[in-house]
C-alpha cells in the first residue's frame, strides 16, 4: 500500500516523545563540529534550528533569499502563540491542547505528532521569554493570556498584535549570536535552486548568489528545508512576494512525497481585494475576533448603506447566530465558509467585484463602548493602524471591512515523526512540512509548529541522523553535483530564451492565482476541479513558450527570480487539485460541494478517506502517484467536529 | 491619476548612476510598490530591464522596503513603510524623486538596492541574549513588570529598515542600536549582558562606518515604528554607565 513509515514509537501517548528521544542515537560534543549541516530558509523553524544546532557545535550553513535572516515571512504573524501552561487556570492541558488541535484538524494528523507539538509547547514559551520576547504582561508582571480560535481556555500568549515579529527576533538574535560564535555561516540575497543527491542521501544545495547570478555549490551531511508555505499559488495571499515553493518543489522532483497539497487555509478575516493592480492580501489577526463582532445586513438593500445607518435588529451576527457556543472564535474554516456562504446570498457589502460584494463586517462599537477606546488601542492599535493605512478608514470610528483569503498551508512535504522526508538525509521543519495540523490549522499554533520543530526536535532528529552517519565531505567535482549544476544552468537559459517571449512572469501567475482560487479554494467541485486540470497544463506550456524575462542570469535580476518561483507553482497548482479531486469527502479547509450536510457543513468520510495523501513525482506533473498513509487512532474518537 | 516619477538607476557599484523619467498612470488605493510593479511589467513588455527594488511583506513589518522619496526615506507619510505608502498621499500630476537609501554604510548593489548586512554584523555583535535552548526556566518565575514591558516592547518593534540612518546627516546607526540596547535593557533577561552590550554594538557601528549622533532628530521623523530619541539618551547613558 505505501512505502512511507511513519516511524513513530509506540506505547502510551504521553510517554512516546520522552521514549524516543532516549532510544535516538547521540553524537558526542567533541565530535559535532565535524558535521555540516545546511538549514533552508531562516523563519522561525530554520532560524531557531540553525541557532539550536549551531550552539550545540555542528557545523552548519543557514541561506534565506531574503537581504537578512529577519525578514522571513514569519515576522508577519500577528496574533500569538499557544501553549498549555494553564496559566489561567481555565482547565487547560497537554492533553487539552492535543485534542483542540488534532480535533481543529479535523481528524486527519498523526496523534503522535500532534501530541508532541502540544508538550513541547510550554518549553516553547520558556525560550522565548529567557530570549527577551516581551510578550504581553498582566499588572503583577506574570504573562498575559487571550483566546484563539477553536478553543474554549484562554492559551495563546502574544506581543500585542506582532508576535511573530518578536518571536522572530528572538531566534534571529539566537541565529546572530552563533554567526558571532563561529558556529553558523549565513548566506543572504542566496536561493537554492536544486537539491545535490549521493548515493540515495541529500548531501548538499546548488544555490544562485542573486546579486551577482554566481551558481555555487554547498555539500553537508544532511540538509534542512525550512522554507515555508506556498500560499502565493494563489497569487493574492497574505504571503510575503517573495513566499515561493521552489525549495520543496525540488525536493519533491527528486522524490520527496508531498503530502496533502490541496489543505490551504483561507483565513477568514483579511482586507480584501481593492482592484486588479493588488499585489497581496493583508491579514487582520484572528485576535481581533477576540473582541469584534462579525455581522452582515439582514437584508440585501442595506449592503450599500453606511453601517453606522443599519438598525441593530437589521444586522445579521451570522457566526453567533449559527454557532452559539464559539460564536466568533469559531475555528477558520468554519469562518470563512460562513463568509464566503453569506456573500454567495448577496448580503456581502463593499464594491461589486466580479458581480458580487466580498466583505463582511468586522465591528468593534460595542467592544469600545464596553472597554473603553484605550483598552481596544492597547490591543490591536498597531492592526487598526495597518487597516487604517491601507483602505483610508478608521476602525475606531466604523467597523472594519474583511474577506477571506489565502493564509497557510497544511499541506506540504511529507515527514515521519523524526520531520525527515523519504529522501534519507533530507529534513522539512515548520509550515514546509505537512505534518501536525491536519486538515485545518487552529490559530496561534503555527508560531508554536515552527519554534517546536526548530528548538526542541530539530537537534535531536538531526543528531540521531548524524550519529549514525561518518562526517565524509563531498567534492564539488563530484559528478553528481556537476549534474544538478547542469540542471540549474539549464533551467536559468530556458527560462531566459523563450522562443515566444512576450508575457511577463507575473501575468502567468495571476492567470494560475484566478483558476486556483476560483477551483480549488473554499469550495471544490469535481467540474471545477476537472476544468483547472484542463486549464493548468495549457498555461504552463504557454508560459514555457511565452515567458519574458528581460536582463541576464549573470547580475540581480528580480524577474528571473520571480520566473523561476512562478514556474514551480504551475507544477503545484496542478497537483493541488489533483489532490481535491481524489479526495471525496470533506475535511477542515477541504470542502467539496458534493460531500456537504444539508445545512452546508463539512461531511468527512473516516470509512474510506482517514488517511495522509502522499503524491510522488512520475516525471509529467499531470500524472502523479498516489501512495496513502492509513491514519489510526489510537487516544483520540474521530467525531463530528462540532462548534455549535 | 498621472504621476512623473525621476528613479535612479545604477547597474551595479561599480558604474555611475543616473536619474530616468518615467509617466506612470495609477489610482487612489494603489499602493506605491503597486505602482512600481505596474511600470516593471511595462517595461519588461518593451524589452527593458525592471527596475530594482527591495520589498517582500508589503504589510510594514519585514522592514525590506526602503525608498527614498521627494528626500525622505519612506515618503511623506509620517509612521508609515514605504510598502504602506498609497497614491491617495499624492496628487495628480505630482512629480516625484525616488532614490535608494544613501548611507555609506549601506554600498548600493542596483538601482534602488543597498546592501545592509552591516545592521545584521551590529546584532551579531552583541544584540541578543545569551539563552541557550532548552536551559530556560518556567516564564514566570521572572515577573516583568507591565511598564517595562510594554516600553520594551515600544522599542521591540524595530524592523531594521534603515530609514534612520538614511535621514542621518552623519548617517548614524544610533537610533537602530538604541532600539535594540532599550528594548533588552529594561528586561531582568538582559541585566546580565547589559554593560557588555552596549560597548559592542557600538564599537560594531563605528566599525561599519556609520557616523555618531549629534541631535539632529531626522531620524524619529521617518521611523515607521514612531521610535523616539529618548532611546538614544538611554544608550548614551548605558554606554557612560558601563564605563564607570
Amino acid at each position: 500500500m505505501s512505502d512511507l513509515h511513519a516511524n513513530e514509537p509506540t506505547g502510551p501517548l504521553e510517554n512516546r516523545w520522552t521514549k524516543h528521544r532516549f532510544d535516538m542515537a547521540l553524537v558526542n560534543p567533541a565530535n559535532r563540529k565535524k558535521y555540516r549541516i545546511i538549514v533552508v530558509g531562516t523563519g522561525l523553524a530554520g532560524g531557531s534550528a540553525a541557532a539550536s544546532l549551531g550552539e550545540m557545535g555542528y557545523q552548519v550553513k543557514s541561506f534565506c533569499f531574503q537581504d537578512s535572516p529577519r525578514r522571513a515571512h514569519s515576522i508577519a504573524a500577528q496574533g500569538g502563540i499557544n501553549a498549555s501552561k494553564n496559566y489561567q487556570s481555565d482547565g487547560d492541558s497537554v492533553w487539552r491542547l492535543f485534542y483542540d488541535t488534532i480535533k481543529g484538524g479535523d481528524f486527519r494528523a498523526r496523534e503522535s505528532n500532534v501530541y508532541r507539538l502540544a508538550e513541547i509547547s510550554e518549553s516553547i514559551i520558556d525560550q522565548a521569554v529567557s530570549q527577551g520576547v516581551p510578550f504581553a504582561r498582566e499588572y503583577n508582571g506574570l504573562l498575559a493570556n487571550r483566546s484563539f480560535g477553536g478553543a474554549q481556555v484562554s492559551r495563546t500568549f502574544y506581543a500585542r498584535g506582532q508576535t511573530g515579529q518578536q518571536l522572530l527576533l528572538g531566534s534571529y538574535q539566537a541565529l546572530s549570536r552563533q554567526i558571532d560564535a563561529g558556529t553558523v555561516q549565513v548566506f543572504p540575497r542566496t536561493e537554492m535552486l536544486e537539491l545535490v543527491m549521493i548515493d540515495g542521501r541529500a548531501r548538499g544545495i546548488i544555490t544562485r548568489n542573486l546579486v551577482d547570478g554566481k551558481i555555487e555549490t554547498h555539500t553537508a551531511d544532511c540538509v534542512v528545508l525550512s522554507t515555508g508555505g506556498y500560499g502565493n499559488v494563489y497569487y493574492l495571499s497574505t504571503n510575503a512576494k517573495g513566499c515561493n515553493a521552489s525549495a520543496a518543489w525540488r525536493a519533491h522532483r527528486h522524490g520527496a512525497a508531498f503530502a496533502n497539497p490541496s489543505f490551504t487555509q483561507i483565513h477568514p478575516t483579511c482586507i480584501p481585494q481593492a482592484g486588479t493592480h493588488q499585489s497581496k492580501l493583508t491579514l487582520m489577526s484572528e485576535s481581533l475576533r477576540n473582541d469584534g463582532r462579525v455581522w452582515v445586513p439582514r437584508s440585501p438593500d442595506d449592503c450599500d448603506k453606511d453601517p453606522a445607518d443599519i438598525a441593530e435588529t437589521n444586522r445579521y451576527y451570522f457566526l453567533e447566530e449559527r454557532y452559539p457556543a464559539f460564536g466568533n472564535l469559531v475555528p477558520r474554516d468554519i469562518a470563512s465558509r460562513a463568509a464566503k456562504t453569506v456573500c454567495d446570498d448577496g448580503l456581502g457589502v463593499g464594491p461589486v467585484i466580479d458581480e458580487q460584494r466580498r466583505g463582511v463586517y468586522l465591528d468593534f462599537a460595542q467592544a469600545i463602548n464596553d472597554l473603553g477606546e484605550d483598552v481596544i488601542r492597547e490591543r490591536y492599535d498597531n492592526l487598526f493602524q495597518m487597516y487604517d493605512r491601507i483602505t483610508g478608514k478608521n476602525p475606531y470610528r466604523t467597523p472594519m471591512r474583511i474577506y477571506p483569503a489565502t493564509h497557510y498551508v497544511m499541506g506540504g512535504l511529507w515527514v515521519d515523526y523524526n520531520l525527515m522526508t523519504n529522501i534519507d538525509g533530507l529534513f522539512a521543519i515548520g509550515e514546509v512540512n505537512f505534518s501536525d495540523h491536519g486538515a485545518n490549522r487552529l490559530g496561534a499554533s503555527a508560531l508554536m509548529q515552527g519554534l517546536a520543530d526548530g528548538y526542541f526536535i530539530t537537534p535531536s532528529v538531526v543528531s540521531n541522523y548524524l550519529a549514525q552517519h561518518k562526517p565524509d565531505p563531498i567534492d564539488n567535482d563530484h559528478p553528481d553535483v556537476q549534474i544538478a549544476q547542469k540542471i540549474v544552468e539549464k533551467r536559468i537559459e530556458r527560462l531566459l530564451n523563450a522562443p515566444n517571449a512576450k508575457t511577463p512572469p507575473d501575468v502567468f501567475h495571476r492567470r494560475l492565482g484566478k483558476i486556483i482560487w476560483e477551483h480549488c479554494g473554499m469550495s471544490r467541485s469535481p467540474e471545477g476541479l476537472k476544468q483547472a486540470l484542463k486549464e493548468i497544463p495549457k498555461l504552463r506550456k504557454q508560459f514555457w513558450d511565452e515567458v519574458k524575462v528581460t536582463g541576464s542570469g549573470e547580475e540581480f535580476n528580480q524577474t528571473l527570480e520571480r520566473a523561476g518561483r512562478v514556474a514551480d507553482f504551475l507544477e503545484l497548482g496542478e497537483l493541488m487539485c489533483h489532490d481535491a479531486l481524489e479526495r471525496n469527502e470533506s475535511c477542515g479547509s477541504h470542502a467539496r460541494v458534493d460531500h456537504l450536510t444539508s445545512e452546508g457543513e463539512v461531511k468527512r468520510d473516516d470509512e474510506n478517506y482517514s488517511y495522509i495523501s502522499a503524491w510522488q513525482w512520475s516525471g509529467d506533473p499531470s500524472e502523479p502517484t498516489l501512495q496513502k498513509e492509513q491514519l489510526r487512532f489510537e487516544f483520540v474518537k474521530p467525531s463530528i467536529r462540532s462548534y455549535k | 491619476m498621472k504621476l512623473t516619477l525621476h528613479i535612479w538607476r545604477q547597474t551595479n557599484p561599480d558604474e555611475s548612476g543616473t536619474f530616468e523619467t518615467h509617466s506612470v498612470k495609477g489610482s487612489p488605493d494603489m499602493s506605491f510598490m503597486e505602482l512600481l510593479d505596474v511600470l516593471n511589467e511595462d517595461l519588461i513588455s518593451l524589452g527593458k530591464t525592471a527596475i530594482a527594488f527591495d520589498y517582500d511583506c508589503r504589510e510594514g513589518i519585514c522592514g525590506a522596503c526602503s525608498l527614498v522619496i521627494n528626500g525622505i526615506p519612506h515618503g511623506p507619510q509620517k509612521a508609515t513603510t514605504t510598502c504602506q505608502l498609497y497614491l491617495r498621499e499624492f496628487n495628480d500630476g505630482d512629480e516625484l524623486w525616488i532614490e535608494p537609501w544613501r548611507v555609506g554604510a549601506f554600498p548600493i548593489i542596483r538601482d534602488l538596492v543597498v546592501d545592509r548586512s552591516a545592521f545584521d554584523r551590529i546584532i551579531q555583535s552583541g544584540g541578543y541574549i545569551s539563552a541557550r535552548t532548552g536551559a530556560a526556566p518556567d516564564a514566570n518565575t521572572m515577573p516583568v513588570s507591565k511598564d517595562d514591558a510594554d516600553l520594551a516592547f515600544d522599542s521591540a518593534t524595530c524592523i531594521g529598515c534603515g530609514a534612520c540612518a538614511a535621514a542621518c546627516p552623519n548617517a548614524s546607526a544610533s537610533l537602530f542600536v538604541a532600539a535594540k540596547i532599550t528594548h533588552l535593557g529594561l528586561l531582568p533577561q538582559g541585566q546580565p549582558e547589559r554593560h557588555s552590550r552596549v560597548q559592542q554594538m557600538l564599537s560594531a557601528m563605528q566599525n561599519e562606518g556609520f557616523g555618531s549622533c549629534s541631535n539632529h532628530r531626522e531620524c524619529e521623523v521617518v521611523c515607521p515604528k514612531s521610535i523616539k530619541i529618548d532611546r538614544i539618551a538611554r544608550l548614551n547613558r548605558d554606554l557612560m554607565v558601563s564605563l564607570t
